[in-house]
């Protein structure tokens, strides 16, 4: 069995992504750590991969949407995921290695500050379009801090007691 | 005369209720409400449902209850989601006809939407919030953004000064916040309208000393 990258999108247009994966060299620096073959999930996008480009350094199959992407990133082994909140921590739940490449192209770009934030706790790695081939070739999963998934309870007992409720 | 006079006492008294909600509000209540409290709960959609979901699931649900789920009516995935989750708690909670409700709102904007027509979805949405939450009379909001929250929230803060209901506003600012609040999370924050504001990083707790830090809901 191959290992697997899986590329997502999420609900957006980010061609600028799509294209950066599908260059020759970093497909490359993809085959260079082991893996054999990569799922994209396109959204939006209007480029369209390259299925085979003869060498077939990486399996590549693309779709745009799923109804849930729970299965694609379970089988993966590496994520490359856009930087919506939805996708990022489904993925660190998961425990699956991430990289949240950032689309420098959108306005106002607060969810970068997510990426950056979940990037210095070593969660993920974080990437633009432009430096996804480098942070692919340098990346070394073992430097990972496994995330601690949290969950609502802090909200719930302030909320409780704030409103007079006492257990 | 008469009318002037009774016009000053009127705006006397209308600045002496907005001066006492003012300070009302964001101070714990002492006492239980009641038995259950009536919840409006506001659905933002994508990453905003998710988490809003998340606290729902924890809360008790015979002290928050009914609840009301609110979503945007371009938005045909989260009241699904709301139901899946309500059909998850079992009989229990569904004795009652409406114990649980769903209701679809007017956004005063869409990505993309030009400011012209703007002024008038966003009146539109205005007076659907204020039409809901008169009818509703909530004994809490809870909500997390986008924009879709903001007329609900200042209906339910009419709603305290008019006498009406006390109705406690909760926001949760989105985790995808880490040091700059939300447009919604600001508003609410300046005009001082939510009773609990609620972050999920501790250096947007920093910049805004009146939210509480909560940890991560993921």
């Amino acid at each position: 069995m191959g290992r697997k990258v899986f590329v997502t999108v999420g609900t957006t247009r980010f061609d600028a992504l799509i294209k950066a994966v599908d260059t020759r060299a970093c497909k490359a620096a993809i085959a260079s750590h082991g893996y054999s073959s990569m799922v994209l999930q396109i959204g939006h996008g209007s480029y369209l991969p390259t299925k085979d480009d003869g060498d077939s350094l990486v399996e590549v199959n693309f779709f745009t949407f799923a109804a849930d992407l729970k299965e694609h990133l379970k089988s993966a082994d590496l994520v490359i995921s856009h930087a919506g909140s939805g996708s990022i921590f489904e993925t660190l739940r998961m425990g699956k290695p991430l990289i949240v490449v950032v689309n420098e192209a959108l306005m106002d770009n607060h969810q970068a500050e997510l990426a950056e934030e979940l990037a210095a706790q070593g969660y993920l790695m974080y990437a633009f379009p432009s430096t996804l081939e480098d942070v692919i070739t340098k990346m070394n999963l073992n430097l990972l801090v496994p995330y601690e998934p949290s969950d609502a309870s802090a909200v719930v007992t302030s909320l409780s007691s704030f409103l007079g409720f006492h257990n | 005369m008469l009318l002037l006079s009774v016009g000053v006492a009127l705006l006397g008294l209308l600045m002496f209720r907005l001066l006492y909600v003012f300070y009302y509000t964001s101070k714990p209540l002492h006492h239980p409400l009641g038995q259950s409290l009536r919840t409006l709960i506001v659905l933002g959609s994508g990453g905003h449902t998710a988490e809003m979901l998340n606290i729902i699931n924890l809360l008790d649900k015979k002290r928050f209850f009914p609840r009301i789920y609110v979503a945007a009516l371009t938005d045909n995935m989260s009241l699904p989601r709301a139901a899946t989750m309500e059909e998850g708690f079992g009989s229990n909670s569904l004795l009652l006809t409406d114990a649980v409700q769903y209701l679809q709102i007017y956004r005063s904007r869409e990505v993309g939407q030009s400011y012209i027509t703007s002024i008038l979805t966003t009146i539109v949405a205005t007076f659907h919030s204020l039409w809901i939450v008169f009818r509703l009379r909530p004994d809490i909001i809870l909500c997390n953004g986008p924009g879709t929250c903001i007329p609900l929230c200042f209906s339910g803060f009419l709603l305290k000064v008019l006498g009406i209901r006390w109705v406690v506003i909760v926001y949760v600012e989105s985790i995808a916040r880490v040091r700059r609040f939300s447009l919604s999370g600001l508003i609410l924050y300046k005009l001082r309208l939510a009773d609990r504001i609620y972050v999920q990083w501790t250096k947007l707790h920093e910049m805004y000393p009146r939210t509480e830090f909560v940890n991560r809901l993921m």
